[in-house]
């Protein structure tokens, strides 16, 4: 099932709302990426790599104890965490930066938020050996350090942007006004679903090999697809990457978990879908975080990569529609995720996928015994141990201290 | 069509001027002080004044009118309030200088077309200019536009193939804003060697006037353009002098400009 409407267009969201220097651009970027999808060796380029460098296709692993704990559904993950550079990001710049490879760019630049995109970025370039840089807000480039130093070791030039609030919305302003002087030779790599056309069906199709391999692995695991998956969503790739595949399919609940950061109420989170209008925010119409007269708002959220005020459009339809069902999990819940994750199964989620794990108890209890709940577990946390730690570590557990 | 605009490029061409497209930012450094920064331009000589309004996520544009955002935006700067408190004293002042709106289509969606466009004209305003909407996403918005009696005003890149700047020019409603550079706005020292090929191509396609904008910022650049455009649009030049020096600076600027516009 598609939900493109029309080239682009996802019901009322989509489009391209950029200045005129960039659409002849954004035209011959949908062109080349329709050329290279016909193209077979270029599909089989991007498995390759996906393949031998990438460590695809990540695991379906089952999570015993945190099933037994909660006392619902049967627990899975996908494994996103366990992609080289340890997030789903990598999926989408691999085959971006092969893309500007064979469309002859020079050079590649990116926006970045915790900096996972920006390392997954700079990681690709190293690979192809393609010059890289970075923008990301000053107040992340501080947040950040140990994605800063990751990108600059891989050969990137971290660019920190001084404009506005100076975090993601405001490194993807200055991205996109680097892009506009620099087109001819520079392929713009935007790593959410999100931006003008053709950007957020681009990033869906190359995020969506998560959800192709959990429809194999469901079947292989325990005979049919899920009963529902969630995933966390900011600008949303990760979710509309494991949730693209199975739109067509009635039976399998789809849920997408914003940030809800110091609560609905308080005026600072990143729910775009649940409380954003209508609105055009970096090239396309969308759901957006804004006051009554049109300004942008700045979102908050304990996990950079969810503190965006934006959403990409396919999943405003799909939240509009009623296809995906969508809840928020605040900063304080997505902190206590985190431990219970890492505790009952031995993994450090990201802040970001902790928000997904925060629903995962009443979703397995609604959901019931015998049933399957997918979550995606999108990222790992280490770059996040300087924002957890500083609110100390809970006493160990079992052990006499 | 308002005709406004029309008029004001047929009484520059009688006067044998090329015509002086001026901007600053409404709300800059407040609401009341902006009025007297506007009415500075056309006592500086411009022709056809375009009233910025702030937006949050300016991506078209460069340092200089980024940070006039910001300084409009703490003053409190709101498309509402920029047609209650600006446009109307601009037009008692200067009634016959066409105003022109340039904001981003966000500022626009949250008000309603509509809306907008209404009180727009009914405030005085004849046209506006939305860096963000190309032809693609403007047909809907134009109509309500031309509805109400606002021109909706095209740009056209450096990077626009030939047949698109041509159905650009062609359809084109007030002018056509032929952006100079590949950028951008903001002052620069050299514009590209290819800019008056391309003014001659957009010109001989389009029934209305066409002008370059995007860093210009001097009288020697307005009289090399001025041979290949039926005028100039200047903004981060006035918007840097306004802030540093108030609006006499800008007046100043203006008429220098001006002269560098007679042919």
């Amino acid at each position: 099932m598609n939900t493109e409407t029309a080239a682009g267009r996802f019901g009322r969201f989509g489009g391209r709302y950029v200045p005129e220097t960039l659409v002849p651009a954004l035209m011959e970027l949908e062109e080349a990426y329709a050329a290279a999808r016909a193209d077979p060796t270029f599909d089989a380029e991007v498995a390759r790599v996906l393949r031998e460098f990438v460590g695809r296709p990540t695991t379906l692993t089952p999570a015993r104890r945190l099933t037994e704990s909660w006392g619902g559904a049967h627990v899975w993950l996908k494994r996103e965490d366990l992609a080289h550079t340890g997030a789903h990001k990598i999926n989408n710049t691999v085959g971006q930066v092969l893309l500007a490879k064979r469309m002859g760019k020079q050079r590649i630049i990116a926006e970045t938020g915790a900096g996972q995109h920006g390392v997954a970025t700079a990681t690709a370039c190293a690979l192809f050996g393609l010059p890289c840089e970075v923008y990301m807000g000053a107040l992340d480039v501080e947040r950040q350090a140990l994605n800063v130093f990751r990108m600059r070791a891989l050969g990137a030039v971290v660019r920190p942007v001084e404009s506005g609030s100076r975090t993601l919305k405001d490194a993807m302003n200055e991205a996109m006004r680097t892009w506009v002087s620099q087109v001819s030779d520079t392929h713009y790599v935007i790593g959410s679903a999100a931006g003008p056309h053709p950007y957020p069906t681009v990033v869906r199709d190359f995020q969506a090999i998560i959800g192709k391999e959990l429809r194999t692995q469901a079947q292989a695991a325990f005979g049919k697809l899920p009963d529902a998956i969630v995933a966390c969503v900011g600008g949303g790739s990760n979710a509309i990457g494991v949730l693209h595949p199975f739109i067509g399919d009635a039976s399998v609940r789809l849920i997408g978990v914003e940030a809800g950061g110091h609560g609905l109420d308080s005026g600072q989170h990143g729910a775009s879908l649940t409380l954003g209008s209508e609105g055009v925010l970096h090239g396309s119409r969308s759901l957006v975080l804004q006051d009554g007269d049109g300004q942008i708002q700045e979102a908050h959220s304990i996990s950079a990569g969810l503190d965006y005020p934006g959403v990409g459009p396919e999943l405003a339809h799909l939240a509009k529609t009623g296809r995906m069902e969508v809840r928020t999990a605040t900063d304080d819940e997505a902190l206590a995720a985190f431990y219970e994750v890492a505790r009952m199964e031995g993994i450090l989620p990201a802040l970001e996928t902790s928000h997904a794990f925060a629903r995962g108890k009443e979703l397995a209890r609604e959901l019931g015994v015998g049933k399957y709940l997918v979550i995606n577990c999108s990222g790992r946390g280490d770059k996040d141990v300087a924002t957890i730690s500083a609110r100390g570590v809970p006493p160990a557990v079992g052990v006499k201290a | 069509m308002s005709g406004d605009i029309a008029k004001a490029f047929a009484r520059a061409k009688a006067r044998g001027e090329g015509a002086l497209v001026a901007y600053a930012m409404a709300g800059d450094p407040d609401l009341p002080r902006s009025v007297d920064v506007f009415t500075a331009l056309v006592e500086g000589g411009a022709d056809i004044v375009e009233v910025g309004v702030a937006f949050s996520d300016p991506i078209a544009d460069g340092p200089v009118i980024q940070g006039a955002s910001e300084r409009a935006l703490k003053a409190g700067s709101t498309l509402r309030r920029v047609l209650e408190e600006v446009v109307p004293e601009v037009h008692r002042r200067c009634p016959e200088t066409p105003l022109v709106i340039m904001t981003y289509v966000n500022v626009i969606m949250a008000m309603g077309e509509e809306r907008f466009a209404k009180l727009a004209r009914e405030r005085g305003v004849s046209g506006a200019i939305l860096p963000d909407l190309p032809p693609e996403e403007s047909g809907a918005l134009r109509a309500t536009f031309d509805a109400a009696g606002v021109d909706l005003i095209p740009l056209c890149a450096p990077t626009t193939p030939r047949a698109r700047a041509e159905a650009i020019a062609k359809d084109a409603r007030g002018f056509v804003y032929c952006v100079s550079v590949a950028g951008v706005t903001g002052m620069r020292a050299e514009l590209p060697p290819d800019l008056s090929q391309r003014l001659d191509l957009v010109r001989n396609a389009s029934p209305v006037p066409v002008v370059a904008g995007f860093g210009i910022s001097s009288a020697d650049q307005a009289r090399t353009l001025s041979a290949h455009a039926d005028g100039v649009v200047v903004g981060s030049a006035i918007v840097r002098a306004a802030h540093a020096d108030g609006p006499q600076a800008a007046k100043a600027l203006c008429a220098e400009i001006k002269r560098g516009l007679k042919r």
